[in-house]
């Protein structure tokens, strides 16, 4: 987001909608999120003719055809590549990264790792299903151990990356977790977008052909309350209905789990979370599920100068004083003249 | 046309005196990739244009950064051919060959014209290094050197000497060693040393006691010309300068010529320059050289990958610039998918390939033409793309031109071919006026194109080119991608009709390329006749001397030289239907060939080397002589 970004365009959930027909499998958590983007959209204020979604390829990567904004739909992996190059022509457009497990953390974790390492002004939402579903159900990179699968039928055996840690790792300034039908999706949304410098924002996204409900754990009602740590910026790291907090273990360095009560989280021990610190995020993000709750929400928001901010400021530098005067650049250097007479 | 330097009568001693001047001279500096022999040869190669000598050079330099001193596969050489003729090559064999050490002479006194001179440093003929370059024996002292002239002297002894006041440690008082023999190449062809010296003083400003350093040894090769006492070959040169059209001259190598053609076509065109590059030998030299001119416009990335780089380049065309993308073979082969995408989605994009031997890694510092195909077929699905290669480093500027031309006209990517000869090699060029060339300014779409207000992004204008929509104009939101789509308005659209639609429009596009494209020339002779050589790219010089030598000798031959090597110009087929035989030659093993008889269905004839050495004129001399017996 930037200065004219700012000024806020009046639009509506409608005006988001394109007159293509949607088509991901019925039931996709595709569509919770094509819906809390749509609905955050007109709440910031964004300009459709200034918006452009970019995409690499798989489920997720559909994405730009469903929002009425420029698009593009590229090739697998390479959408943060193409993001940067169009960011650098033209800063002032608001851009949304759309990936996946398979497309961003597979075969573009490359250009993933640099374009947060480079820090592009962008938002980068990687639809997290731990499956490759476009291709009918290999697992991927995110895939639980054990994952039974066409390309592991007797279960998988390597170990899965966790996209945030990932990300962190990176050098990432905003890292955030929400899940697909969760209705505190547009308020992370609109957290990243507020954001200046890349924001990834991890969304957990139920395939329900060929990785149903893999994480009703904590999605579903019944898991709600135990699985979800939801962090806020200022306020103590609760859940279960605040009966239950995260503290930190200051012999190993490492976060436990403590009751709290009759609600009195200071004496329990429960971290206040501050979206700062940079190595709570660390502990957070790397938190097993199970023993721990899942951490949700905006994990880590520290922003630091973009990349196309520093492009821009060196070009300006390295031009100053100069003029773009090619005649007088090809006759740079050491020359001579040959005359009529010696020709 | 380089010829054999005069012999020289027995007893001659050195001295001021000039000699007989021959049309043209082939020196070779070869040495140890620590004696700064590129450096040596590329400030030889200025003094050389300065005195208005016609020239070309080929630098020929190990792909190791610093391999072990003193080894065979250690050495680096450049070539010069020089003189007051019209110069297209580098030279077939050299007249005098400068050898630094013994892997220097062994590497390539082969190549040494009979009667030759060798300037060999003495000093460094010792027995590591005579061991190290496989000699049992002192070539200098077995008489193995006999049909050549060989003048050996301590090199390393006197520019140690001439240095001694500056109190330089002894290393650093040896790599003057090439500044010196410098000073004596200079004395041997009557240069001026005053642009050396300006220019050590500028390349040493912040240590000038290695200026001054550098400056004495400059001065004491020279005087060593001047006054020593010495029998044998050494004597004094002077060429005069080579007739040319008037005008301001410099040198360039392919490298700049493509940097400058590549600012020039999007000043052109109107646009901005973002060039998306990932370094690979011997492409990253434009990379180098477009970083420095942000003045112009230009935006430079170094991305993570060659996918990235071009990616990135996508992606700022897509945002309204030009994007430029450059690499070598390997890094072609990554970004094939994106040109893929390139072309799917209508976007320009020029994409530099500065190619060098194959498969693989290859030979990275080598020069082939091995990448035809590549450029042309090299890509999944129909994916139709216009090829331009540039024939030398003066041509490269006409070319990045043409390709950016080409790449906004018709909505495409356009590859602009070009080798590690013509990328690393210098030659005059007379500079251009850049107001001489034809603006080509593009027009974005600002207003809806459909009926209704609709936006139809894949309507298609008489060339068959789709509108460029920069994201950012209101009204104008609209959805692109790789997947097939609909005519008109670019939904995804995989019925068969849209798809036998879109592949038809697509290579139709690209096929009508040809009518928008000069028409075909003949370099040499004329049409009809009973033998033609057809070449693209860095086999010109070769070719053109070849041809001009063997019609002075009477011989029935023309040379014609293709620049639009896809789609191939209108006339061609015909041209080359009117020579009762067609010969191409090329550093591959026949892949223009192959594109010929496909195209015209005619019995085109191979000339293949792929030595990663460019051809000599004899080589294809031979070959014209063969084809007409």
């Amino acid at each position: 987001m930037n200065e004219m970004t700012k000024i806020a365009v009046q639009t509506t959930l409608k005006d988001w909608e394109t007159d293509q027909e949607v088509r991901w499998c019925p039931g996709c958590g595709d569509y919770a999120i094509l819906k809390a983007v749509q609905r955050t959209l007109p709440e910031i204020g964004a300009d459709p003719a200034k918006t452009v979604f970019v995409s690499g390829i798989g489920c997720s990567s559909r994405f730009p055809y469903y929002v009425e904004s420029y698009g593009f739909h590229t090739i697998h992996g390479r959408a943060p590549a193409f993001a940067t190059g169009l960011k650098l022509a033209n800063p002032e457009l608001d851009v949304w990264l759309v990936t996946g497990d398979g497309d961003g953390m597979s075969i573009g974790g490359n250009h993933t790792m640099h374009v947060l390492r480079r820090n592009l002004n962008t938002q980068i939402l990687l639809f997290n299903n731990e499956i490759y579903g476009l291709t009918k159900g290999q697992y991927s990179p995110t895939s639980r151990m054990g994952t039974v699968s066409p390309t592991t039928p007797l279960g998988s055996v390597d170990r899965p990356a966790s996209p945030c840690a990932f990300a962190l790792g990176a050098g990432g300034r905003f890292i955030a977790r929400a899940y697909d039908v969760s209705k505190e999706l547009p308020a992370v949304l609109k957290a990243a977008h507020a954001h200046q410098g890349a924001a990834f924002v991890e969304i957990f996204q139920n395939c329900i052909v060929y990785n149903k409900d893999v994480f009703a754990d904590f999605t579903e009602k019944a898991g709600a309350a135990t699985g979800q740590l939801w962090l806020k910026h200022g306020e103590p790291m609760l859940f279960n209905k605040g009966t239950k907090g995260i503290a930190l273990d200051t012999d190993t360095l490492s976060l436990k789990v403590v009751d709290v009560v009759d609600g009195d989280w200071e004496t329990a021990g429960v971290r206040v979370h501050d979206v700062k610190n940079r190595a709570m995020a660390h502990l957070l993000v790397e938190m097993p599920f199970g023993p721990f709750p899942m951490a949700l929400g905006v994990i880590y928001d520290d922003p630091r100068p973009t990349f196309e901010a520093a492009v821009i400021e060196e070009r300006a530098r390295a031009s100053a004083g100069k003029t773009a005067n090619l005649a007088a650049l090809l006759s740079k250097g050491q020359t001579w003249t040959v005359s009529a007479d010696q020709a | 046309m380089a010829t054999v330097l005069e012999s020289e009568p027995e007893g001659h001693t050195g001295g001021s005196e000039r000699s007989a001047a021959p049309d043209a001279v082939v020196v070779r500096f070869a040495g140890d990739s620590g004696d700064g022999m590129q450096l040596t040869g590329g400030q030889f190669t200025l003094s050389t244009a300065l005195a208005g000598n016609d020239l070309a050079t080929f630098p020929d330099f190990p792909a190791e950064i610093r391999a072990p001193q003193g080894t065979l596969f250690g050495v680096s050489a450049f070539q010069i051919n020089f003189g007051s003729t019209e110069i297209d090559t580098a030279g077939d064999a050299p007249d005098v060959l400068v050898a630094m050490n013994p892997a220097a002479l062994k590497t390539n006194v082969g190549a040494l014209k009979v009667g030759g001179l060798i300037i060999a440093d003495s000093g460094e003929f010792n027995k590591r290094n005579l061991e190290k370059a496989k000699y049992d024996v002192s070539p200098l002292e077995d008489g193995s050197l006999e049909k050549w002239q060989v003048l050996a002297f301590d090199i390393s002894a006197l520019t140690l000497e001439a240095v001694k006041p500056f109190g330089l440690g002894n290393k650093e008082a040896l790599r003057c060693k090439n500044m010196w023999t410098l000073g004596l190449a200079l004395w041997m062809f009557d240069r001026d040393r005053q642009p050396l010296i300006d220019w050590l003083k500028g390349k040493f400003a912040k240590a000038p006691v290695l200026a001054d350093a550098n400056i004495a040894a400059l001065n004491a090769g020279h005087a060593y010309g001047e006054t020593a006492e010495l029998s044998g070959p050494l004597k004094q040169y002077h060429l005069a300068p080579a007739a040319s059209e008037p005008g301001l001259y410099r040198t360039v190598t392919g490298a700049e010529a493509i940097s400058y053609g590549l600012v020039a076509g999007a000043q052109l065109a109107g646009l901005e320059l973002f060039f998306g590059g990932y370094p690979i030998t011997p492409a990253s030299a434009i990379l180098h050289n477009l970083a420095r001119l942000k003045e112009f416009g230009v935006t430079t990335f170094q991305a993570e990958d060659e996918i990235a780089a071009i990616a990135a380049a996508i992606g700022a065309s897509y945002g309204g610039h030009l994007g430029v993308t450059s690499s070598s073979g390997p890094g072609i082969a990554l970004k094939g998918e994106a040109m893929g995408l390139a072309i799917m989605t209508e976007l320009p994009l020029v994409i530099v390939n500065s190619q060098r031997g194959g498969p693989s890694t290859g030979l990275p510092t080598k020069t082939e033409q091995s990448d035809l195909y590549q450029a042309v077929y090299g890509r999944n699905g129909d994916a139709p793309m216009p090829v331009v290669a540039a024939r030398s480093p003066s041509d490269a500027f006409e070319c990045a031109i043409e390709a950016c031309r080409l790449a906004v006209q018709y909505m495409t990517p356009v590859m602009l071919l070009t080798d590690g000869y013509i990328a690393n090699a210098a030659e005059p060029w007379k500079v251009p006026d850049p107001a001489e060339f034809e603006p080509f300014p593009v027009s974005f779409l600002e207003e809806p194109n459909g009926p209704d207000g609709a936006v139809l992004p894949y309507a298609r204008d008489a060339k068959g080119a789709r509108p460029w929509i920069k994201p950012g104009t209101p009204g104008l939101m609209h959805r692109i991608g790789g997947i097939e789509k609909n005519p008109g308005t670019g939904n995804i659209d995989y019925s068969p009709a849209s798809h036998q639609t879109m592949t038809d429009a697509r290579k139709g596009k690209i096929d009508g390329i040809a009518a928008g494209i000069p028409a075909q020339d003949i370099t040499i002779g004329e049409a009809g006749g009973k033998l033609a050589l057809v070449g693209w790219g860095s086999t010109y010089g070769p070719i053109h001397q070849a041809v001009r030598r063997a019609r002075r000798k009477g011989l029935d031959v023309s040379h014609i030289h293709v620049r639009h090597v896809w789609p191939l110009p209108e006339n061609l087929g015909e041209l080359l239907k009117s020579y009762e035989m067609v010969l191409v030659p090329e550093m591959n093993t026949g892949q223009f060939k192959t594109v010929l008889r496909d195209q015209f269905l005619i019995d085109a004839k191979p000339l293949n080397k792929t030595s990663g050495q460019p051809f000599t004129i004899a080589e294809i001399e031979a070959a014209i002589a063969a084809a007409l017996a």
